[in-house]
C-alpha cells in the first residue's frame, strides 16, 4: 500500500515537471487536473479502513480538481478569448531545471527533517515540498493570469499533500472546506480574468501595473 | 587466433546488419502513409552504388576531408566492439569501458563536423553548430543514463551494467534513452532525414558536399550508430540477464525491432520541432535520466 502511495506521489512530482515544461495553456490545465485527481485518490490508500466520510472527500476532490476547476478555467480561457501560448518570464528550460533541482533537494533534504517515524519512508513530504516549489516557480515565472492560477493550484496541491500526513488528526470537514474554498477561488478568478481582458485587452499581468481611470 | 577470428566475425556481423535498420524505418513510414515504399535492403543498394562512384572534392578541402569520414567510421566501429549483445557479450570489456564508448561516439561526431567545416560552405558550418549544440545536451543525458545503470548494478563495465533488470527507473531510462536515440541519430523531432532545405537541416547539411565512397562510409556509420543506440536502449530496459541465452537473443532482437518500428512511427506521426523547442525536449530527457539516477541511488541506500 505504501508502495502504491509512493508511486502516486512520484507521478505527481512528474506532473509538476510537465507543468513547468508545457508551452500551451490547455496542456497546463490538463496536467493540473490530472495531478488533482492523483492526489484525490490518496486518502483512500492512506486510510486503512473503509469509511464513508473519507470516500466522500476523496470523491469530491477527484471531481472538483479533475473536472469542475479545469472546466471553469477552460471556460474563462474561452470567454476571454486569449492566446493559447504561454509567454514565460523565466524560460521553460530554466524553470524545468529549477523545478528538478527543487525536487531533488526536497527528496534529499526531507531525511534531515524531524518527522514521525511512520512518515520517514513516505514520499509525501518531498512531494509536498516539490509541489510548493513548482507552484512558486509557476506563479513567479509566467505572465498570463490563467497560468498563474495553475501555479496557485499546484501550490495548493502541495499543501494538500502535507495535510495528508495529518489525515488521522484533522476532521475531514477541514479538507472539504479547503476544497470548496479553492473551487470558489477559481470561480471568482474566472470572472476576474474576464474583467481584466475587457479592461486591458490582454491577460498579461505585466500591464496591470499601469493605472487607468 | 580464435579470439581474433571471433572479433572479426562480430565486427562483420555488425557491419552487415546495421543498414537493415534505416530500411525498416522507411518501410514503416511508407506503410503508415499507405505507400509501398523502398525495399528494406535499399541502403545496401545505395551503399554499393556510392562505392562505385568517384569523389568530387572542394578546392578548399585538405586531405583531412577524406580522412575525417574514415576516422569517424572507425570510431563508431570501435564503439560497437565495446557494446555487449546479450549472452554473446562484448568483444572487448574492461572496467570503465562505457566512458570509451561515449568518447568514441564523440570522436565520430567531431570528425563529421570537421569534414563539414573543411568544405568551407556556410550552410555546413551552420549545420555543424546545431549538431554540436544539441550534442551537449544529448551527451549529458547519455552520461546520466549510464551513471544510473552504474549505481543500480554497482558495476563499472557495460556487460555487468546491461544484464540485470533495472527496476523502477527502467521506464524513465527508456524514455530518456529513446529521446537521446532520436537526437543522436538525427531522427524526426530534431531533424528530418528526408528534408532538402538547407536552412532546417542538421545532419544532412553536414554531408552535403560529400560524394562517392566517403558519403557511403558516413551513411553506413550512421546506420551502425542507430543499431548501437537501439541495442543500448533495449538492453538497458530488458532484464536479459535472467533469461536463457537463446531467449535473451530473441528478446533483444524483438526489442531492437520494436525500437526501430517506434522510430518509424514517431517519424510518421510527429512533425519536426521548432528549434527553440528542441533544448526543452532534450532537457526533459536529461531530467528523466537524472530521476532514474535518483531512484537508483535512493533504492540502493534503502
Amino acid at each position: 500500500m505504501n508502495e502504491t502511495l509512493n508511486l502516486l506521489v512520484g507521478m505527481a512530482m512528474g506532473l509538476n515537471l510537465l507543468a513547468l515544461g508545457s508551452g500551451r495553456l490547455p496542456t497546463l490545465i490538463r496536467t493540473v487536473a490530472l495531478q488533482g485527481m492523483t492526489l484525490g485518490i490518496m486518502p483512500l490508500l492512506i486510510e486503512p479502513r473503509f469509511e464513508w466520510p473519507v470516500v466522500l472527500v476523496s470523491f469530491a476532490t477527484v471531481v472538483g480538481k479533475g473536472w469542475i476547476i479545469p472546466s471553469l478555467l477552460r471556460r474563462a480561457m474561452r470567454t476571454a478569448n486569449i492566446d493559447r501560448e504561454i509567454e514565460p518570464f523565466i524560460g521553460f528550460v530554466p524553470s524545468l531545471l529549477l523545478g528538478a533541482g527543487g525536487t531533488i533537494a526536497a527528496v534529499a533534504l526531507s531525511r534531515a527533517l524531524p518527522l514521525l517515524p511512520e512518515h520517514a519512508g513516505s514520499m509525501l513530504v518531498p512531494g509536498a515540498l516539490a509541489s510548493v516549489l513548482t507552484g512558486f516557480v509557476l506563479l513567479i515565472g509566467r505572465t498570463k493570469a490563467i497560468s498563474q492560477v495553475c501555479g496557485y493550484l499546484i501550490l495548493e496541491n502541495g499543501i494538500y499533500l502535507f495535510g495528508l500526513l495529518l489525515i488521522q488528526a484533522t476532521p475531514l470537514l477541514v479538507d472539504a472546506g479547503i476544497l470548496l474554498d479553492v473551487t470558489v477561488g477559481v470561480f471568482v478568478i474566472g470572472i476576474i480574468v474576464d474583467r481584466i481582458q475587457r479592461a486591458f485587452d490582454s491577460l498579461d499581468t505585466r500591464k496591470l501595473t499601469v493605472l487607468r481611470e | 587466433m580464435i579470439i581474433a577470428l571471433d572479433f572479426v566475425l562480430r565486427l562483420a556481423l555488425w557491419i552487415a546488419l546495421a543498414p537493415l535498420l534505416p530500411g525498416i524505418i522507411n518501410k514503416v513510414k511508407a506503410w503508415v502513409a499507405g505507400r509501398r515504399g523502398p525495399p528494406v535492403l535499399q541502403l545496401y543498394f545505395d551503399l554499393a552504388r556510392l562505392w562505385r562512384k568517384g569523389v568530387v572534392l572542394s578546392d578548399l578541402a585538405s586531405p583531412a576531408f577524406l580522412a575525417a569520414s574514415a576516422v569517424g567510421w572507425v570510431a563508431i566501429a570501435a564503439a560497437t566492439t565495446l557494446l555487449p549483445v546479450g549472452p554473446a557479450g562484448a568483444s572487448l570489456s574492461f572496467q570503465g569501458d562505457f566512458i570509451l564508448l561515449i568518447y568514441c561516439l564523440a570522436l565520430a561526431r567531431f570528425c563529421t563536423v570537421w569534414a563539414a567545416m573543411e568544405t568551407g560552405s556556410a550552410f555546413e558550418g551552420m549545420g555543424s553548430a546545431r549538431e554540436v549544440s544539441y550534442a551537449v545536451l544529448a551527451e549529458a543525458t547519455l552520461i546520466a543514463a549510464v551513471l544510473a545503470l552504474c549505481v543500480q548494478t554497482r558495476s563499472l563495465s557495460l556487460p555487468g551494467m546491461l544484464a540485470p533488470a533495472t527496476g523502477a527507473g527502467a521506464i524513465l531510462l527508456a524514455g530518456g534513452l529513446f529521446i537521446v536515440l532520436l537526437a543522436e541519430n538525427c531522427r524526426v523531432p530534431f531533424d528530418d532525414p528526408n528534408t532538402h532545405l538547407e536552412l532546417t537541416m542538421i545532419h544532412e547539411v553536414m554531408v552535403l558536399d560529400h560524394s562517392g565512397p566517403p558519403l557511403a562510409v558516413i551513411l553506413h556509420g550512421a546506420s551502425m550508430k542507430l543499431l548501437l543506440f537501439a541495442l543500448l536502449l533495449t538492453q538497458a530496459v530488458l532484464p536479459t540477464g535472467h533469461l536463457a541465452p537463446a531467449w535473451a537473443g530473441v528478446a533483444i532482437g524483438a526489442g531492437v525491432l520494436a525500437v526501430t518500428v517506434g522510430v518509424g512511427l514517431v517519424e510518421s506521426l510527429l512533425a519536426r520541432f521548432a528549434f527553440r523547442r528542441v533544448p526543452l525536449l532534450l532537457t526533459m530527457a536529461f531530467l528523466l535520466c537524472l530521476f532514474a539516477l535518483l531512484i537508483a541511488w535512493k533504492g540502493g541506500a534503502a
